[in-house]
């Protein structure tokens, strides 16, 4: 298994972005085939069958998600793309909006069909000046072309588009958030059930897609659900894409088969570690996601393996360290994140990521006690499964992970009883 | 894309939403291409409420900044009351509440930029404006501020500058980004 471009094609090719270069490439056409000869449970039985799982991070089987809108609901339904990418180490979703913008439209267009929806929103984190441009400009180009509109292809289906730009809050990316942001409140998550399928934005059943998730629908329509299983492994099905960064040398977005091992992407994709230097840890999806060691480099990429390997594949953001550096001093740059983008809803996560960062920082500051090791895992155990979202989780998985896996670091460092400079890298 | 090119379908138990009758808008701040664009985009929503983060958007990008008489002429605008957007605008992290300079710098500080150097790009920064992160010129041209993720992870480190990216940084970047803008003024 190795790399294997299916989303990331023509990303290249900057005709590509506009409606005439996404048509040459064979575009729109999964539209026209769903809007004249397939009935919405049709389109869900080709996204069960191709085993696609959401791509923002949590894996839900797509399909299945889509078939949990009741059908027999007075309401108008709502489709959500998820473009508010802020993971720390993720930025693969940016690429398809500003390369590929028509095949989220495409994919946006089918879900909403799926579901009986007649207006998509894209939600779009508000620092993507470019990207926002970039999309809208394709769905310009997308109503100009008749692929969205009033009657669409003479099929009588009406669908509208509205891109909605955020307000830099990272909680955004949760969907029940995202979806208090999109009805103009803050973003502050919601408790589950009910589900957003069941009781979403304005109360009515609504969807929430990753960008990626949705780009790949097209293909599931053009080839066939089944044909999507040829990639991957047996529970993890199709390609992924990874944002390599960190100590590497050629970061950048790439996409694999699920199951290529994290050696080849690191070492064949990335061309591995600048001047020979060795691995130290690596995070293999993004900010919220147990530290793993060298000695994993073998394991493969999909959900299972890497859940396995005591870690999550999350967003696809592969980080990777080398051995200068400080895994204390990491640990702080992971927590002072979340403890800035916690909503503040839950109290676990809103005083527990203010302790954990509080906590670290003394080390970092030379004044730390070994007893705060304990204390660090306590705190997180304590924030761990007590929220009503998964940010509570997302803070207090790595640095669990940090202090088992790297607690000698903590001890000498505590230990060591000096100052460790925040400015940790040089800058050229 | 502006308005919608369908009936937005209404909602059981919620007023349905018909477009404003180009209200006659007094503003002293705003201008009228601002209102323009927010009256626009108002009537894209079932919901009223949903305009609140795109007129704040329209806003700080027109203004630099929010305050309360810029809630007050949204509010006037979208007819959505002032304490609604002012509830809104003080949880988002990208609005800011007070002016700041010509070039407001958002430096990435977290874990892939700073693998790559990121504290010691605003230490150079903070070096080459003479002012800490936070402070504004003299001259209120720049302001230094850290950002979080901003999604530029495999280019880092990077910033924004205003509303662009400025990726694979490098002191001469730098150095030739912070003197274009200073003859620019």
């Amino acid at each position: 298994m190795a790399e294997h471009k299916l989303l990331l094609k023509y990303t290249d090719d900057p005709k590509h972005k506009h409606v005439d270069g996404y048509v040459a490439h064979g575009g729109y056409t999964a539209w026209r085939k769903v809007l004249s000869s397939m009935t919405p449970d049709q389109v869900i039985t080709e996204v069960k069958a191709s085993g696609l799982r959401g791509r923002g991070g949590a894996g839900f089987p797509t399909g299945l998600k889509w078939s949990f809108v009741p059908k027999d609901s007075p309401k108008p339904r709502y489709l959500v793309c998820n473009a508010d990418e802020s993971e720390p180490g993720t930025c693969k979703d940016r690429v398809l909006l500003e390369c590929d913008p028509h095949s989220v439209i495409e994919g946006m267009a089918i879900g909403a069909f799926a579901i009986g929806s007649h207006l998509a929103f894209n939600y779009i984190r508000g620092e993507f000046d470019f990207p926002i441009a970039v999309f809208e400009k394709a769905v310009e180009e997308a109503y100009a072309a008749g692929h969205l509109g009033k009657n669409i292809y003479g099929s009588g289906y009406d669908l509208d588009v509205v891109t909605q730009t955020g307000g830099g809050a990272y909680i955004c990316g949760e969907e029940t958030a995202l979806l208090q942001s999109l009805a103009g409140n803050r973003g502050m998550s919601q408790m589950k059930p009910p589900f957003p399928a069941v009781e979403g934005l304005y109360g009515c059943p609504t969807i929430v897609n990753n960008v990626e998730t949705l780009a790949v629908v097209p293909h599931l329509i053009n080839n066939g659900g089944e044909w999507y299983t040829m990639f991957g492994t047996e529970k993890s099905k199709g390609t992924k894409l990874f944002s390599l960064s960190g100590h590497i040398n050629r970061p950048g977005n790439y996409e694999v088969e699920m199951g290529t091992t994290l050696r080849y992407l690191i070492e064949e994709l990335g061309g591995g570690i600048p001047d020979g230097r060795k691995i130290k840890a690596i995070i293999p999806g993004g900010a919220s996601c147990p530290f793993m060691t060298p000695d994993q480099l073998d394991t493969p990429l999909d959900y299972e393996s890497i859940a396995e390997a005591g870690s999550m594949l999350g967003s696809g953001a592969c980080i990777v360290l080398d051995e200068r550096t400080d895994i204390v001093w990491t640990t702080y740059k992971l927590i002072k994140f979340f403890k800035h983008e916690s909503c503040g809803k839950c109290t676990p996560c809103r005083e527990g990521t203010k302790w954990l960062t509080q906590l670290v920082e003394r080390i970092l500051n030379g004044e730390g006690e070994e007893s705060d090791i304990d204390k660090i895992d306590n705190i997180c155990h304590n924030i761990l499964g007590r929220t009503i979202c998964p940010l509570g989780d997302a803070a207090a998985m790595p640095v669990i992970s940090a202090v088992q896996r790297f607690r000698q670091d903590f001890v000498d460092r505590i230990k060591a009883k000096n100052v460790l400079p925040m400015e940790q890298f040089p800058f050229n | 894309m502006a308005e919608n090119k369908t009936e937005l379908q209404p909602i059981p138990g919620l007023p349905h939403v018909k477009a404003p009758s180009a209200p006659q808008v007094k503003t002293r701040i705003l201008t009228a291409e601002s209102v323009a664009e927010i009256q626009k985009k108002m009537v894209q929503y079932p919901v009223r409420k949903s305009a609140v983060l795109p007129s704040l958007t329209v806003a700080y990008r027109q203004v630099g900044y929010l305050n309360a008489e810029i809630y007050a002429e949204l509010s006037a605008i979208t007819e959505i009351p002032a304490k609604q957007l002012a509830e809104a605008a003080t949880f988002y992290t990208l609005f800011p509440k007070k002016p700041r300079g010509k070039y407001l710098i958002m430096v990435c500080d977290n874990i892939s930029c700073a693998l790559c150097g990121a504290d010691n790009l605003l230490r150079y920064l903070e070096e080459k404006l003479g002012i800490k992160v936070g402070e504004t010129t003299q001259d209120n041209l720049f302001t230094l501020q850290i950002a979080e993720c901003l999604a530029g992870c495999s280019s880092a480190p990077m910033m924004q500058v205003n509303h662009d990216y400025h990726e694979n940084l490098t002191r001469a970047k730098v150095d030739a980004l912070i003197e274009g803008w200073r003859k620019d003024g």
